[in-house]
């Protein structure tokens, strides 16, 4: 249920052009084939009675409320279950059918407790509704007790943190199971019993908390009553207004109604028009906000003068004029390319786009980076080297059609669940599923989805593995030669490249570990399947060769020719909000906004124009960069915004060292976070409640973010910027974050049609947005690629030089969980701790065995370059010689083993190989240690 | 320092290695744009002032990719 609904058709649309005609009620309308009776009706205006009806889920046809007479039909059949007919004449509305609705209902209060005056749905139930719509007066067996057997007794279950099960309420409708099913794919929900013992049950039986539930919130939107009811609402009672937002979570980028009580935020429900999610959610952004109201936010300017000082709460000005000063101090004494800037995924565009205008503008260097450094850069290189943009090529809605779907180390239940919900759904349907990854995630094997082929390769294989698909498709005839002819260039030297021997299944087999004839089935599948789409994550990227993976899936997709319409391409998986957004803002050190270098004086003039200031043409510092220039002492001062790199970064002893260098770090965040502990500055940042602006998700759409309050800080971060920069002498101002947008347009060519007016009007807009796609541009490289042709490169698989050894014999590799976010700032300070209270580290049962390892076991992870402690979870899902953990939690710091091992070409981490050993820690060791060489 | 080397002399090995498979001039050509495009000039400057030094460890493809930065930064 939902405070402002957007209206409800009862069943899905059907595809197709409407040709079927009808009349419902008098009302002449036109529906496609296979349309119900009651969505036919709903488009002709006419609003039939319902209750176990919505039109997100199938038609179910049990409610009977919904009950029509169809002129030429016997007796009186449910309108959701009813097919449109052509001529069709269908009456809603009299005597006959309003005795038979008032009858159901009867039969519904007799068994519902009468408190509606006190119902925490009071004023948003259907129940309810149906009630006044049907015109029931009385109930003729009684109500409540008085009624004989009844349900009235049964226990309310409150094990979820987040919302109440009161199954005293509950009139059996089933739409809270067909979301779990048909929504979200989990299938954790049931109806048990039979007859009048027929009752919602989570697994089992048991509670909600300890099934196989998600918390992903479809249950709860989809009950009609109070039954399944968020514990805010329940607590603060029925919000009263909304506004419409974007998430500030993973990459899918959800639109979602945050709906209020006055300026209290009550609950976040999923946005039926949205464009990304269309309607669903995840346990994060349904429900995981309260970090924005925590008490551990900072909410005022703090500095000082040295890190081994207290903090000083002071004035914004104080704080603008103080880093200011010092920035220009460090200048003065170190030169001009001493000091630089990272900005975040997790601000807005807006805000990104004002910070790398300060460093190019007022900094008057390229130092700029940001955190898709370390996970997606090597995407942006990839595929501008092959495509010609640095972007995935689909919407997510493509995956509707496609026929094959090869997911490539992403996990996207865990980290991306709306889309993978999505996903899921059409395996379900019939498409076909190949995984690579080490681990079997649960898409591998998850109720009524199966993978055809799971790839369980050897870290850091990915190059060898992808050219043996390819070498497959180029040796077995499966190229599509027609779209490689017209489309591509560089195909015959890369074929001749692809085709050596040394590419085959056969000769890559023992070094990924994956048998040759399963190499073979699955590229001829993905070759020849019909439609094929490839999804990959950091699991790609974040590797030695991240970049060269990413061209060789680029390469597999333009030899099949599953680039350029609906239901192929190659996507990446964002793993923030705003990861694209921030790199098309011009974040990263050798490139302007739209991903023009620096080297453009065409490019150049633009800004210098603008901004009345010369641009460097030479790139900056990247992050890593930063870091070992703060060690050898060239780089003295940086500006973090929203980043938590001391946590997030590889080899925690060398980011601490380079943090420690500094003469001045200023940190832009909502809280003191580990990165804060070596700052002089802290400006607090605003939450995604308190932004005004746009985020840019995996498919290219940019979203609105919208306030639903003033900042708590005062300001706006792109304010804040702007001060810092008029303090440093440059007149940088703005008037609103739309404003800044209209400059953005102005000046990047995929922009030029964005506004946010524009945004307010279509809702979202995928970018290239121009004149020749006035609304944007859902599907990339249609006609052609952005770059002409599309440009096959030779993949040449070197081998990582981070291996298992007698002392470092398994291999480590790092990811994420469903309940938790990235370094879980905001996460761990919401009730999901309790899915995920603490980082463990995932190890096959023999490699538990051989080290006397057991289930929770405390036990010390140990790298090249540090150590740490966490509890083993014992799991089948890793291959032998492999484990796997999260770096959600600083206590356990999973970075603290990571090494500064990176991609050769953009410097993207390789988090996903490391040579570790696991060591059980004896039983009188009390605490969790996290060490890393030279400090704690 | 990784193992008392320089991190841009490691970074630029790593570089020359996914271009061993070309010809010398090539892959040396080919380094050079790629350091050109993305690597700061004070990263840029060591490496040649490295190269110079004539250490012994740095790829001969990465060395030779300097001689082109000389020329042309």
């Amino acid at each position: 249920m939902t405070l402002l609904k957007e209206p409800d058709f009862g069943t899905p649309a059907r595809p197709g052009a409407a040709t079927i005609e009808l009349t419902v009620d008098g009302v002449a309308v036109q529906v496609p084939p296979g349309t119900s009776v009651m969505r036919a009706a709903k488009e002709a205006g006419v609003d039939v009675p319902k209750l176990c009806a919505t039109d997100n889920l199938e038609a179910f046809g049990s409610c009977r409320l919904c009950v029509v007479e169809i002129d030429g039909v016997r007796g009186t059949p449910a309108s959701c279950t009813t097919p449109v007919a052509a001529g069709m004449v269908v009456r809603t509305q009299n005597e006959r059918l309003g005795k038979l609705r008032r009858g159901v209902m009867e039969l519904y209060i007799s068994d519902h407790p009468l408190d509606c005056l006190t119902c925490s749905a009071n004023g948003d139930c259907e129940l309810q509704d149906m009630a006044g719509v049907t015109g029931l007066r009385e109930v003729r067996y009684g109500s409540g007790v008085d009624a004989g057997a009844n349900h009235l007794d049964l226990p309310t279950d409150s094990s979820n943190p987040y919302f109440d099960f009161e199954a005293s309420k509950c009139i059996a409708c089933s739409r809270c199971v067909r979301a779990c099913d048909e929504v979200q794919g989990t299938f954790a929900l049931t109806i048990e019993g039979r007859g009048f013992d027929s009752k919602v049950a989570a697994g089992a039986g048991g509670s909600f908390l300890d099934s196989d539930c998600v918390s992903c919130g479809a249950c709860v939107q989809a009950c009609p009553t109070a039954t399944l009811q968020e514990k805010s609402v329940v607590e603060l009672g029925m919000p009263t207004r909304t506004v419409l937002t974007t998430c500030a979570y993973c990459g899918v980028g959800c639109s979602f109604k945050a709906e209020l009580r006055g300026d209290e935020l009550v609950r976040m429900v999923p946005y039926k028009n949205g464009g990304a999610n269309e309607g669903h959610s995840c346990v994060k952004g349904r429900f995981a906000f309260g970090y924005a109201s925590h008490p551990d936010r900072v909410l005022e300017p703090m500095v000082r003068d040295s890190i081994s000082d207290p903090w000083r709460t002071v004035s914004w000005p104080e704080a603008i004029s103080f880093t200011a000063r010092r920035l220009r101090e460090i200048q003065a004494a170190h030169g001009q390319g001493s000091i630089g800037a990272i900005t975040s995924s997790r601000t807005t565009n807006e805000e990104v786009y004002a910070v790398q205008k300060m460093v190019r503008a007022v900094f008057g260097n390229n130092n700029v980076d940001t955190c898709a450094r370390v996970c997606h850069s090597p995407t942006g290189y990839g595929l501008k080297q092959t495509f010609g943009e640095s972007a995935g090529t689909q919407d997510f809605r493509s995956v509707d059609e496609s026929d094959v779907i090869l997911v490539i180390g992403s996990n996207p239940t865990d980290a991306h669940p709306v889309f993978g919900s999505r996903m899921k759904q059409r395996l379900r349907q019939g498409a076909k599923l190949i995984v690579i990854d080490p681990r079997r995630i649960d898409l591998v094997r998850t109720p009524h989805v199966e993978a055809a082929y799971h790839l369980e390769l050897r870290p850091g294989t990915n190059v060898a593995i992808v050219n043996a698909l390819a070498h497959v498709v180029v040796t077995e005839g499966l190229v599509d030669r027609e779209f490689v002819a017209s489309r591509c260039e560089d195909f015959e030297a890369w074929e001749t490249f692809i085709a050596q021997p040394e590419h085959s299944p056969e000769a890559v087999a023992d070094i990924c570990g994956v048998p040759a004839d399963r190499i073979r089935a699955a590229a001829r599948l993905y070759a020849t399947g019909g439609n094929a789409a490839i999804y990959y994550g950091l699991g790609v990227t974040e590797h030695s060769q991240g970049s060269t993976m990413v061209m060789g899936m680029a390469n597999l997709a333009m030899a099949t020719g599953n680039i350029g319409r609906p239901g192929v391409g190659v996507n990446p998986m964002r793993g923030q909000n705003n990861v694209q957004g921030s790199c098309d803002m011009g974040s990263f050190p050798h490139e302007l906004p739209g991903y023009r270098h620096v080297s453009d004086d065409n490019v150049r003039e633009i800004y210098e124009q603008l901004w009345g200031t010369p641009i460097l043409n030479e790139p900056g510092l990247r992050i890593p960069n930063m870091f070992d220039a703060a060690i050898d002492g060239s780089f003295k001062a940086l500006f973090v915004q929203g980043e938590d790199i001391a946590q997030s970064d590889p080899n925690t002893q060398h980011v601490f060292a380079a943090l420690g260098a500094l003469e001045l770090l200023v940190v832009q965040d909502l809280f003191v976070n580990e990165t804060a502990k070596f700052a002089h500055v802290l400006l607090p940042g605003t939450s995604f409640l308190e932004k005004d602006g746009t985020f840019t998700n995996a498919e290219r759409r940019i979203n609105r973010v919208r306030p639903i309050m003033a900042p708590r800080t005062g300001k706006q971060e792109w304010e804040i910027v702007c001060e810092l920069a008029q303090a440093m002498g440059y007149p940088m101002q703005y008037e609103s974050s739309a404003q800044i947008m209209d400059e953005i347009a102005l000046t990047t060519p995929t922009f030029t049609g964005v506004s946010f007016a524009r945004l307010d009007e279509l809702g979202s807009i995928q970018w290239p947005c121009d004149v020749e796609h006035p609304e944007g541009t859902p599907i990339m490289h249609s006609d052609e690629f952005t770059r002409g042709k599309g440009r096959f490169m030779e993949t040449v698989y070197v081998p990582t030089s981070e291996r298992s050894t007698r002392k470092y014999p398994l291999i480590l590799t790092t990811g994420r969980i469903l309940s938790q976010y990235n370094v879980g700032a905001q996460t761990r300070r919401t009730a999901n701790v309790a899915w995920h209270a603490e980082d463990v580290l995932e190890l096959h049962p023999h490699d538990a065995e051989v080290r006397g390892v057991t289930d929770g076991d405390l036990v010390a992870l140990s790298s090249r370059v540090g150590r740490t402690e966490l509890r083993a979870k014992i799991s089948d899902r890793m291959p032998v010689g492999v484990c796997y953990t999260t770096f959600h939690h600083p206590v356990s710091g999973a970075n603290v083993v990571t090494t500064d091992n990176s991609d050769w070409a953009t410097n993207c981490p390789e988090y996903k190989v490391t040579a570790v050993q696991v060591d059980l820690v004896p039983a009188s060791v009390p605490a969790l240690e996290t060490v890393v060489a030279g400090g704690k | 320092m990784s193992g008392g080397m320089p991190p841009y002399v490691r970074l630029a090995n790593e570089i020359a290695a996914q271009f061993a498979h070309r010809p010398a001039a090539d892959a040396a050509t080919a380094i050079a744009n790629h350091l050109r495009a993305t690597w700061d000039p004070r990263m840029k400057r060591a490496l040649i002032e490295y190269a110079q030094s004539g250490a012994q460890d740095l790829a001969p493809a990465a060395a030779q990719a300097t001689h082109h930065l000389q020329s042309r930064p």
